[in-house]
This record gives structure tokens, sequence and C-alpha cells, in this order.
């Protein structure tokens, strides 16, 4: 059984980190390690798709927190798509749709990347 | 249960507890915001109160009676009150992309009542209770 697995691809100028497993204080390097390389290669869309994302604590929520001000500083963005209720509902009660957009799907994500750009 | 202070125990727990849970009753949406509220409690305990050693005990004890679930996680590294820990203001949290700290908050906010005590002068426990909607007896 995976523990946590990033796959990474690209469409639309949209870098797409698509997790899968759970993310949790032992995984969250992973995820770190993922954003680092995006942010070393200039790619400041960043779309994390949870289609597959079982679990989220404060952990794996913080690196999202640690990498949005610099992201936002080069005028792109972290999004989110397909979130389970599961995964959603620790994100509200952060009150993290106050400053994330939580697309329902990749398309409406992606549109909201390209809605920045005009 | 009893575990190793390694981040990588943090699945074991959360699916003792989660069996647990789900045994006394709760629904799956309560299963899980159990099992948050003891990884941000163990996860705490490795990163503050043991500083990440490898080699220190966590134990994880589970009391169930008359309506009540309550998980007691044990550990003797440093304890510390968490009245001095002001819950964070979610709005100045954000609006300042803080990070960090939000364990404790997650922890208040899923459990019905978290409670931190010193039992003797090593051992400290972290107590996180939820009640049973249903099971609570009338008084």
């Amino acid at each position: 059984m995976t523990s946590f697995k990033i796959d990474v691809r690209e469409s639309q100028n949209v870098n797409i980190l698509d997790l899968q497993g759970y993310l949790d204080a032992h995984t969250t390097p992973e995820l770190e390690k993922a954003f680092q390389t995006l942010i070393e290669k200039k790619q400041f869309n960043i779309l994390v798709n949870c289609k597959d994302l079982t679990y989220i604590s404060s952990a794996g929520v913080g690196v999202f927190m640690a990498y949005i001000e610099d992201v936002r500083e080069h005028n792109g963005d972290i999004k989110f798509s397909n979130m389970t209720s599961k995964v959603y509902n620790i994100f509200d009660l952060l009150e993290f749709p106050r400053i994330y957009d939580i697309a329902k799907d990749e398309s409406e994500a992606i549109a909201k990347f390209l809605s920045l750009k005009k | 249960m009893k575990i190793l202070s390694q981040t990588d125990q943090l699945k074991s727990v959360r699916d003792f507890v989660a069996g647990a849970a789900s045994d006394f009753g709760f629904d799956e949406e309560t299963v899980n915001k159990i099992s948050i509220a003891v990884d941000e409690a163990c996860t705490n305990i490795i990163k503050h109160s043991y500083e990440f050693a490898e080699n220190r005990a966590i134990e994880i004890t589970i009391e169930m009676g008359d309506g009540k679930f309550e998980i007691i996680v044990s550990h003797n590294g440093k304890s510390f009150n968490p009245d001095e820990i002001k819950p964070p203001d979610m709005k100045e949290y954000l609006a300042h992309y803080r990070h960090g700290g939000l364990g404790m908050h997650l922890m208040r906010s899923l459990m019905d009542r978290v409670e931190y005590r010193a039992a003797g002068s090593k051992k400290s426990t972290v107590h996180l209770i939820k009640y049973h909607p249903v099971k609570v007896p009338r008084s």
C-alpha cells in the first residue's frame, strides 16, 4: 500500500501535483521537496489535485502555508481541486477557503489560473 | 499501544485508534476527527516534548464507558502548559501567511475535551475525549 506519492505533470502552464495516500508529519518531506523543486525551476502556478489524497493533518497543511507567500510574491498561486469531504473538512476548520481557491475539479482550477493572466 | 517517537509510527496509531472508535459506534466522520486529533497529539510530543529524539516511548491507551471515549497519550518528555498557548486567530494567521502551531488548535476543535496532566515528576499525559451522542447516560 502506498503511504504517500506525488506525481507531477503540467497542463496549460499550470504545474499539477497529484497527491496519493496520506499526508502527515512523516510524509510531508516529500511534498516539501516537490514544492522546492517547482520553486527552484521558477514554476509558480501550482495546482494540488487531491483526488487520491486520503488523509491530511496540520503538518501537511503547514507545507502549503510555508510556500504560499513566496509563490504569490512571484505572481503565482497554489490552488486545490478534487478534494474529498474528509480533507475539505480540515481545510474548512482552519478557514483556508478564506485564502485558497478550492475548486471542484481540475478544469475549474486551471480556468482560475488562466483568468488571473488576463 | 506503545510506539517509539518516530513519525513513521503515526499511521499505526491512527489505525489503532480508528478501529477502537469505530467499534465504539462513532460514525466515519467522527472516527476521522479522532484519528487526526491523536495524530496531532503524538506529533506534538515527537516534535516538542521529545525534540525529534527517535528512541523515546509514547503510550496510547483508550478508555471507554458511559458514552465517553478517552484516548490517553503518555510520554516522559518535556511537558508544557497549554494554557500559555492561545488559540490562533485564524483570520490574522492566514492574512500573514503564518505556518506551524495548528496542531493544538485542531485537537481542541476536533475533540470535545482536551486535557494536559503531569503525573509524577516525569510522566505527562494528553487526554483526548469524545462523547458518543447516543451513548451518554441521561442523568
